[in-house]
């Protein structure tokens, strides 16, 4: 099923996206990767309003302002944060690679959302820079605030019942390696 | 600096062409649907001459040099400079910190950093290859120091399986066997470096039909397409020893050469 979503996103939003459908973004999303994770643990906040929010790990390349590549970082470094993201009201994450490690904080209430990885150039005509916060961090690092028009397309990886296809891909593929060996 | 501006925004044709065939072949739509956004932004790179990837990588140059070459200047510092240059004008993005402080140096250039491979042939020209590294792909590279009991080509299976749907794949995949606890690991960098467009022996053909077997598919999601291509570089090791490396390249597999000899520069 494909889905044509704008930000902020609701609860009824979330938990009408399964395992497998297409989703495209329109609205506000944030950048955050390892330093703002970080940062939000630390101090407990950040500049911006997570409620409803979009949260892309990203870390892109922008130069006067303008959104040069940005595609998806690898999810997995950040999954250890995911319980304070959806706890402070975020209802996506966009990534790639999964959080399977914490799929249990997603539960009824957020999803995760697969963007092609390495398609920054694709993802540049989708974005625009509306504001940047934390850029002591670096460009990598910063909190940028784009403007998403159709952004897309997103595979949804993990939904908020549970259902996660990495690790469906990973255990079939555990399985298959079992079955040459014996 | 032309070079690496080369790699960044261009995908060498051989590494194209095989996500193109991938894309005919995979019969998961999600998958395909996955392979097809990965060349719609290979297209939109070249026409908008932009990086491909918003990781713009680690810089690592092959050079292969003529041992009759007369280099009056420090090829270290020209290749840095080159580096720096490409940062300015590309843009890359600011990629390289101190491992402690993670202060970033802002210009893609520090110690070790870039990194050069250097080869002494016959000759007198000078023909250098920039292969831009991302750390996706990096971050999930693996080496093992086995038994030699076990079966090294089980251990690039089973870093594919738990390591491989966060390397961005569909993946070319170097396989570094024998040598010791650094001579593995260059193996496989120097086969991912060599791998080509030509036909590979039949021990990789039979790993890399393996490696699809297991079904991880494009950005993990599932799918008959894992990997793309896989090369394999071997050295004798110690009769105690069998050290393995599995360097993990995603499909971006940038890579631009050029030759430098009496006539200027040509890129490839």
């Amino acid at each position: 099923m494909e889905h044509r979503l704008k930000t902020p996103l609701t609860v009824d939003d979330v938990r009408n996206l399964c395992a497998g459908d297409l989703v495209w973004i329109s609205g506000t999303i944030y950048t955050a990767r390892d330093k703002v994770h970080a940062l939000l643990r630390t101090e407990g906040r950040l500049p911006v309003d997570l409620n409803g929010a979009v949260l892309y790990h990203c870390g892109p390349l922008i130069r006067d302002d303008l959104v040069i590549s940005a595609g998806p970082t690898t999810s997995s470094r950040m999954a250890r944060y995911t319980k304070e993201v959806v706890d402070k009201g975020v209802k996506a994450i966009i990534g790639k690679g999964g959080i399977s490690e914490a799929s249990e904080h997603l539960r009824s209430q957020a999803v995760y959302l697969a963007y092609p990885g390495g398609c920054g150039a694709l993802a540049s005509r989708h974005l625009k820079v509306i504001d940047v916060h934390l850029a002591v961090l670096g460009m990598a690092e910063a909190l940028w605030v784009f403007e998403a028009e159709e952004f897309g397309p997103l595979v949804v990886a993990m939904d908020s019942l549970g259902r996660d296809l990495y690790q469906e891909a990973r255990l079939s593929a555990e399985a298959n390696l079992r079955s040459r060996r014996s | 600096m032309a070079v690496l501006a080369r790699a960044e925004t261009s995908l060498p044709g051989w590494v194209v062409d095989r996500i193109e065939e991938a894309a005919r072949r995979e019969s998961n739509p999600l998958a395909e649907s996955q392979l097809e956004a990965i060349l719609e932004n290979v297209a939109i790179a070249a026409q908008d001459q932009i990086p491909i990837c918003q990781d713009t990588g680690f810089p690592v140059f092959h050079l292969v040099l003529g041992r009759d070459a007369s280099l009056p200047f420090d090829l270290r510092e020209a290749v840095a400079d080159g580096v720096r240059r490409a940062t300015d004008e590309v843009p890359l993005r600011p990629n390289a910190v101190d491992p402690l402080t993670r202060i970033n140096t802002d210009d893609n250039t520090g110690p070790g950093m870039p990194d050069l491979i250097l080869d002494l042939v016959d000759g007198d020209a000078l023909r250098i290859t920039a292969f831009p590294k991302g750390a996706g792909s990096e971050n999930m590279s693996l080496l093992a120091m086995l038994n030699p009991a076990d079966d090294p080509l089980e251990f690039v299976l089973e870093t594919i399986v738990e390591r491989g749907g966060m390397a961005c794949p569909p993946l070319f995949v170097g396989v570094g066997i024998g040598g010791t606890f650094d001579l593995a690991p260059r193996l496989a960098r120097r086969a991912l470096l060599e791998m080509s467009g030509s036909s590979e022996a039949k021990l990789e053909r039979d790993l890399l039909a393996r490696i699809n077997d297991l079904g991880i598919g494009p950005m993990g999601l599932g799918g008959d397409t894992t990997a793309l291509g896989v090369k394999i570089l071997t050295a004798c090791c110690h009769t105690a020893s069998l050290p393995v490396a599995v360097n993990l390249q995603c499909w971006a597999n940038r890579s631009a050469s050029a030759t430098v000899g009496d006539n200027g520069w040509n890129i490839d």
